[in-house]
């Protein structure tokens, strides 16, 4: 029997569904010579239109039902019912597992197109922004909206620094990082004391000044046309362009006698990206299992306690934004080295928004998560290009297909099981 | 050891603390009873640095402490426990206790990232002082489970575990039999006398179980409606009038 407040909640779910969608997808501009007119769109349209306000109606009638059916199917979700696997057992198949996907990301890019290539290594870029994301958000708890803007600051530090400097990529590389990670510290410190919604909308605030601030501080950073140029990685003074640049340097194809090819250059990035993440990866894991991690979950999980045993809230949350920007930093200084180009148009909110999403689908906490996460997000759109402009429909729609299904992330995190000596 | 001279607490026009001293020595265990609402957890709460108290003194060992940020009240050896029981739910129970340990570990991060012999050797100590107070507290099969899943009589006595790896020199318990079975009081009983007489630890313990408090307290301080009401030992607190009448008027 379905209740009368079911159905009044039903239909007016429906026609603003219908309110919304008239103008968005119902009408179309059209320049008709110098003049723009309203139109109508095709019957095809009004058709999806009337389908999607009587879906949402169905659905909003029946909702509890369609809901608790949905939380029952456990046969979509294969890792239901499984048993965990000893510790043991599990860490020696990870770690064979880990070490074939790795050697397998090494031989990878000689075999398959530039553009795959390209593409890995941005795969590689999400990587890192959402392991050091997951520090902050996932161990520590602190839920902040403008990561974006470390990862800003890194790539327009090496952007500047080559600019007006000439300084190379390795050398921009720790510095781009630990600039982004006192600019972590520095709005570690006004943030304090906030929790929550607050938090988010105070680091919402930094990511848009920063992006602000490029965009107008139009003499140094280029403003909205940014800053193009900047020089690729070269290895040990090689570079890999078809002419040397910088005086002093030698050519990769050169010294090594082999053809020009623009490849040679993409898979490099790409492997730097690889070892990059992969450092990245491993020092965050060595974190989590330190005293510094264990306080930044404990801090998560109840602040009060954790400052009754003498844990300062000072410490412990700007550790966790600093290292956090510290990545982001670095993440920033390797796509700038690839795109050749960076303006503030790739530092907008989305961006945040979509690391974000990572950390979250991947399972707050749990790093081989995050990791399937960013390879999911970043490839799956690519994948159907035909739908992007649904693209963050479907997005949208993932998101909340995880939170009903999944509410704890593709593979939550597991805790680290500790042998103890009985007996002293 | 810990000397509290005339502490009140103000919450905007409510005194819910008036006036209230105590002491405690070493080697003590120190009662605070009193009607619901009479303001114990407040004066635990201005002993262990989460409010500022609006007026008064808090020494310990000679030194003042009222107002001090907590986790600097915490690291000078007085540590508590809450009312309503606060451990790191979704991490294990011996991750709580490491957590507890904090101050006794390298926190350096270099020395942690290349794991140096000295970060190793004092994490293996802390390991080792978290086994031995599992044992202790019969916890040591759920020593990695989550917290969060224990039944509700362990997490009471991880959580005074946790206190207990710090090293505490006054420990605070805010009410720890409530929601005990008496099997389990009768346990939490004997932890606490031995926790003063084999780990040399001063004891101030808030608790409404009366059989408790008269078995193991030394001294007994009772507030009513924030002000001081009586203080002696069990035998004087027995037979106080005021006491009597104070409780029979809250029943
Ligand atoms: N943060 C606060 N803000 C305002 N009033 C408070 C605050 N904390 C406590 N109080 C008030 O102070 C009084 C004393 O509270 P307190 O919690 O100290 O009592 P208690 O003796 O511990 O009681 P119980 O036995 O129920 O735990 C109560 O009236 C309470 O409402
Ligand atoms: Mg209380």
């Amino acid at each position: 029997m379905v209740a009368a407040h079911n159905l009044k909640h039903a239909l007016f779910c429906a026609v603003i569904t219908l309110v919304i969608s008239w103008p968005i997808m119902g009408l179309k501009l059209e320049a008709v010579g110098t003049q723009i007119t309203l139109q109508g769109a095709d019957p095809f349209t009004w058709i999806a239109i009337g389908v999607a306000a009587l879906a949402v109606f169905l659905f909003q009638l029946f909702r509890e039902a369609i809901l608790g059916r949905l939380g029952m199917l456990k046969s979509l979700n294969p890792m239901a019912d499984r048993k965990p696997m000893p510790q043991e057992k599990r860490l020696k198949l990870e770690s064979i597992g880990l070490t074939l996907l790795i050697v397998l990301a090494l031989i990878w890019p000689f075999f398959v197109s530039r553009g795959s290539v390209d593409l890995a290594t941005l795969v590689l870029i999400y990587i890192m922004l959402a392991l050091g994301l997951n520090v902050v958000v996932g161990l520590a708890g602190l839920l902040d909206l403008g990561y974006v803007a470390f990862y800003a600051v890194g790539a327009y530090t090496f952007a500047l620094l080559s600019q007006y400097w000439g300084i190379s990529f390795w050398m921009a590389l720790p510095i781009g990082a630990l600039l982004a990670a006192l600019f972590g510290l520095v709005l570690g410190f006004p943030v304090l004391r906030l929790r929550g919604d607050y938090l988010a909308i105070v680091t919402l605030g930094f990511g848009e000044i920063i992006r602000i601030l490029l965009n107008n501080w139009t003499n140094v950073t280029g403003g909205p046309n940014g800053i193009g140029g900047i020089p690729d990685p070269t290895l040990f003074g090689m570079e890999f362009g078809r002419r040397v640049k910088e005086e002093g340097n030698v050519s990769f194809h050169e010294t090594f006698g082999i053809a020009y090819s623009g490849e040679h250059k993409v898979i490099f990035l790409y492997l730097i990206a690889l070892v990059l993440a992969v450092f990245t990866g491993l020092v965050i894991r060595r974190l989590m299992r330190m005293p510094v991690g264990r306080a930044w979950e404990a801090l998560r999980e109840d602040e009060i306690a954790a400052r009754s045993l003498g844990l300062s809230r000072t410490g412990v949350k700007l550790s966790a934004f600093t290292i956090g920007a510290f990545f982001a930093g670095f993440a920033g200084t390797v796509f700038a080295s690839k795109q050749g180009f960076i303006s503030p148009e790739s530092f907008v909110f989305l961006e945040s928004a979509i690391i974000l999403a990572i950390v979250v689908l991947g399972g707050m906490g749990s790093q081989m998560g995050v990791i399937l996460a960013a390879i999911a997000v970043t490839i799956l759109p690519e994948l159907a290009r035909e739908f992007s402009e649904y693209r963050m429909l479907i997005f949208g729609a993932a998101m909340v297909l995880m939170m009903v299904w999944r509410p704890q992330g593709l593979l939550p995190m597991r805790r680290r099981q500790i042998k103890l000596s009985t007996g002293e | 050891m810990l000397e509290v001279q005339n502490l009140s607490m103000r919450f905007g026009g409510l005194l819910a603390v008036d006036q209230v001293s105590l002491d405690v020595q070493e080697h003590e265990i120190v009662s605070i009873i009193g009607p619901n609402g009479a303001g114990k957890t407040t004066v635990f709460n201005c002993m262990s640095g989460f409010y500022k108290p609006s007026g008064g003194k808090i020494l310990f060992r000679g030194q003042e402490i009222q107002g001090k940020p907590d986790y600097r009240i915490s690291r000078l050896g007085l540590v508590r426990t809450f009312q309503h029981v606060r451990l790191f739910g979704r991490m294990t129970v011996v991750e709580n206790l490491m957590v507890a340990q904090h101050r006794h570990l390298n926190t350096n991060l270099l020395s942690g990232l290349v794991a140096t012999p000295n970060y190793r050797a004092r994490e293996q100590k802390a390991l080792d002082r978290a086994s031995y107070w599992l044992e202790r507290v019969g916890l040591m099969e759920m020593a990695n489970r989550e917290a969060g899943n224990l039944a509700y009589g362990q997490q009471r006595r991880l959580e005074i575990a946790r206190c207990m790896v710090t090293e505490p020199q006054l420990l605070m318990l805010d009410e720890p039999a409530a929601g005990l079975n008496p099997a389990e009081t009768r346990d939490l009983d004997q932890l606490i006398i031995s926790l003063k007489e084999d780990y040399n630890v001063s004891v101030v313990l808030i608790e409404h179980d009366m059989s408790l408090v008269m078995g193991i307290s030394d001294r007994i301080n009772v507030i009513s409606q924030g002000r001081p009401l009586a203080s002696g030992t069990p035998d004087e607190i027995r037979n106080n009038d005021d006491v009597i009448k104070a409780y029979l008027g809250e029943a």
